[in-house]
C-alpha cells in the first residue's frame, strides 16, 4: 500500500509537526513514536500520555430493537447494561465461534448504543453488523461515525489533565465508574482505555480534535505513539486484534472465557459452537529469565506439548521480555517453560496475566 | 546527524573504524538505531570467534523488532563491548562511539569493498523517501 492510499485521522498533519515517525497500521498512516516509544511508555505508567487513536470506528446503533440485535451478535451479555453510560468489552464472533472482533459496547438509552471497534476490521465489521441487522431487527440504524475522532488520555494524571483542559468534563465526569462514559454535549467521555490505567478515551468531532490535543500538550501530556500503545497493553495482559486472537480462534482459547456469556439462556452468533468444541489450548503470560527478548509467533516448549507466542516484546516497566501465548491446557502458572528464540531455547515462566497494572508489577519472575 | 568521514560502512548498516593497531571497531550506524528505535537487548559475538564477511555474528533487538548484525570483514573477534549488554539505550544516544566488538581482520583486501561515509549516506537517504 502507497502512502497515496493511506487513511489518515484529522491529527495527521500535527503528529508529523511533532516529529513523530510515521506508520501504516491496518491502512492507516499513524505516528509510532514521537522519539522514544520507552519514554512514551513511562510517562503514561508514571505520569500521563495521549494517544489518537481516530482510526478506531465508532459505530452507533439506534433504534428500538437495538439491545435485541447486540444480544445476538455479541458474546457477552448486553443484558448486564442497565445503567446509562455503562460499558461492556465483548467479542464479535462468526458462527464457528471464531473472533471477527474485539470491542466496547457503551449503552446510553433503550435506542441507542454505541460501539467501538477496530481499525483494521472496522469494515468488515460493519458489513457483519449490516447483515445481521437486514436479516433480524431491520429498523435499527447503524452508523459510522468517521465524523467522530478519538483521544485516549492515560495514566494516573489523565484525569486531572482532561479536567483542566476541557471546560466542564469535571462535572460531567468525576462520578464515572471504570468501564463508563457520560456525555457532554457531543463529546464522549468513557473511563475506559487500553494501557492498564486510569484515564479517559475521549470521542468527539473531528473539528474538535486538533484544539483538545493542543490543549493536553500545552498542560504537560505526553504524545505517545503505537509502539508504546503496544508495549502498555501487553503489560496489561490485553489482547490485540489479529496478533492474539483472530477468526480462526475461539475467545475461549484466547483467555477472554470471561467475556462469554455462557450463564443465561440468550441465543447469540457463535454459542453453539462453542459449546461443542471445548477449547484445546488456552492463554497465559510469559515471563522470560534468561536475557533477550520474546516475539510473536516464537515455539514455547512445555512439559505437556509445544505452544506458540501470540504477542512478545519488551515490558519497559518490568525491564525484561514478557508474552502472551497459546498453551496446552495442561500448563499452569507458574511453570517452567522454554521459547525458542532464534537458535536456542530460553528459560520462562507462565504466569496469569496482567503483567502490570495502575503502575504495579504483579508477576514474579 | 552527519555520517562520520573517517569511518567506512556496509549496505547492511554496520559502521567500521581502523585502529592504529591494526584491528577495527564494529557498531551500528545512526541511521540504523533510527529504524529499529529504542533498544533494549543487545548480543555481541564470543571474543576468539572467527567470523566470515557477511556472516550474522551478533543481534541487536529494539522494542519493535531484532536485527542481526553482520561481520563487515572476516577476522577473529578481540574485544566485545560487555556494557552494552546492560546499557543497550547507549547506541540509540550515540551510535557511533557505542561499539558492538573489535575484530582483526584476516582478508586486508576485504577492507577497499566497504563503503565510504558518501556512499553510505545515499543508502541511508533512499531509505528514508
Amino acid at each position: 500500500m502507497t502512502a497515496a492510499t493511506l487513511k489518515s485521522t484529522p491529527l495527521n498533519a500535527l503528529h508529523r509537526e511533532l516529529g513523530a515517525r510515521m506508520v501504516d497500521f491496518g491502512g492507516w498512516n499513524m505516528p509510532l513514536h514521537y522519539g522514544s516509544q520507552l519514554e512514551e511508555h513511562h510517562r503514561v505508567r508514571k505520569a500521563c500520555g495521549m494517544f489518537d487513536v481516530s482510526h478506531m470506528l465508532a459505530i452507533d446503533v439506534r433504534g428500538a430493537g437495538s439491545r435485541a440485535l447486540l444480544a445476538y451478535v455479541l458474546a457477552n451479555n448486553v443484558g448486564r447494561l442497565q445503567q446509562p453510560g455503562k460499558a461492556l468489552y465483548s467479542c464479535l464472533l462468526n458462527p464457528a465461534g471464531g473472533v471477527l472482533d474485539d470491542l466496547i459496547v457503551y449503552f446510553f438509552a433503550a435506542d441507542w448504543f454505541r460501539l467501538v471497534v477496530n481499525a483494521g476490521t472496522a469494515d468488515k465489521d460493519y458489513a457483519w453488523l449490516t447483515a445481521q441487522r437486514d436479516a433480524r431487527e431491520p429498523k435499527v440504524t447503524l452508523t459510522a461515525r468517521r465524523d467522530l475522532a478519538i483521544i485516549a488520555v492515560q495514566g494516573p494524571q489523565a484525569r486531572d489533565k482532561v479536567y483542566a483542559a476541557l471546560p466542564g468534563s469535571q462535572a460531567a465526569a468525576a462520578d464515572l465508574v471504570y468501564f463508563s462514559a457520560a456525555h457532554m454535549g457531543e463529546t464522549m467521555l468513557a473511563r475506559t482505555g487500553y494501557t492498564g490505567e486510569d484515564g479517559f478515551e475521549i470521542i468527539l468531532p473531528a473539528a474538535q480534535v486538533v484544539s483538545l490535543w493542543r490543549q493536553l500538550g500545552t498542560l504537560g501530556v505526553a504524545a505517545a505513539g503505537l509502539g508504546a500503545r503496544d508495549t502498555l497493553r501487553l503489560e496489561a495482559g490485553m489482547n490485540l486484534y489479529g496478533q492474539d486472537m483472530d477468526e480462526t480462534t475461539t475467545p475461549l482459547e484466547t483467555g477472554l472465557t470471561w467475556t462469554v456469556d455462557l450463564k443465561s439462556e440468550r441465543d447469540f452468533i457463535g454459542r453453539s459452537a462453542l459449546q461443542k468444541t471445548p477449547p484445546a489450548r488456552h492463554a497465559l503470560g510469559l515471563v522470560l529469565l534468561d536475557k533477550g527478548v520474546m516475539r510473536g509467533h516464537q515455539k514455547v516448549v512445555t512439559l505437556h506439548g509445544d505452544g506458540e507466542i501470540t504477542s512478545g516484546g519488551f515490558g519497559p516497566t518490568l525491564e525484561r521480555s514478557i508474552a502472551l501465548a497459546r498453551l496446552p491446557l495442561a500448563v499452569q502458572p507458574g511453570d517452567a517453560v522454554q521459547v525458542a528464540v532464534r537458535d536456542r531455547l530460553l528459560s520462562a515462566r507462565a504466569v496469569k496475566p496482567p503483567f502490570v497494572r495502575h503502575g504495579k508489577v504483579l508477576v514474579q519472575p | 546527524m552527519t555520517t562520520p568521514a573517517n569511518l567506512k560502512y556496509t549496505k547492511s548498516h554496520e559502521w567500521v573504524k581502523q585502529e592504529a593497531d591494526g584491528t577495527v571497531t564494529v557498531g551500528i550506524t545512526h541511521h540504523a538505531q533510527e529504524l529499529l528505535g529504542d533498544l533494549v537487548f543487545v548480543e555481541a559475538p564470543a571474543v576468539g570467534r572467527t567470523l566470515k564477511q557477511g556472516e550474522e555474528c551478533a543481534v541487536v533487538e529494539s522494542v519493535k523488532a531484532a536485527a542481526d548484525v553482520f561481520a563487515p570483514l572476516s577476522g577473529e573477534v578481540t574485544a566485545a563491548n560487555a556494557e552494552l549488554a546492560e546499557t543497550p539505550e547507549k547506541i540509540n544516544q550515540d551510535a557511533y562511539s557505542a561499539w558492538l566488538f573489535k575484530l582483526k581482520p584476516s582478508a586486508v583486501g576485504e577492507l577497499s569493498g566497504l563503503l565510504d561515509a558518501a556512499a553510505y549516506q545515499a543508502i541511508a537517504d533512499a531509505d528514508k523517501h
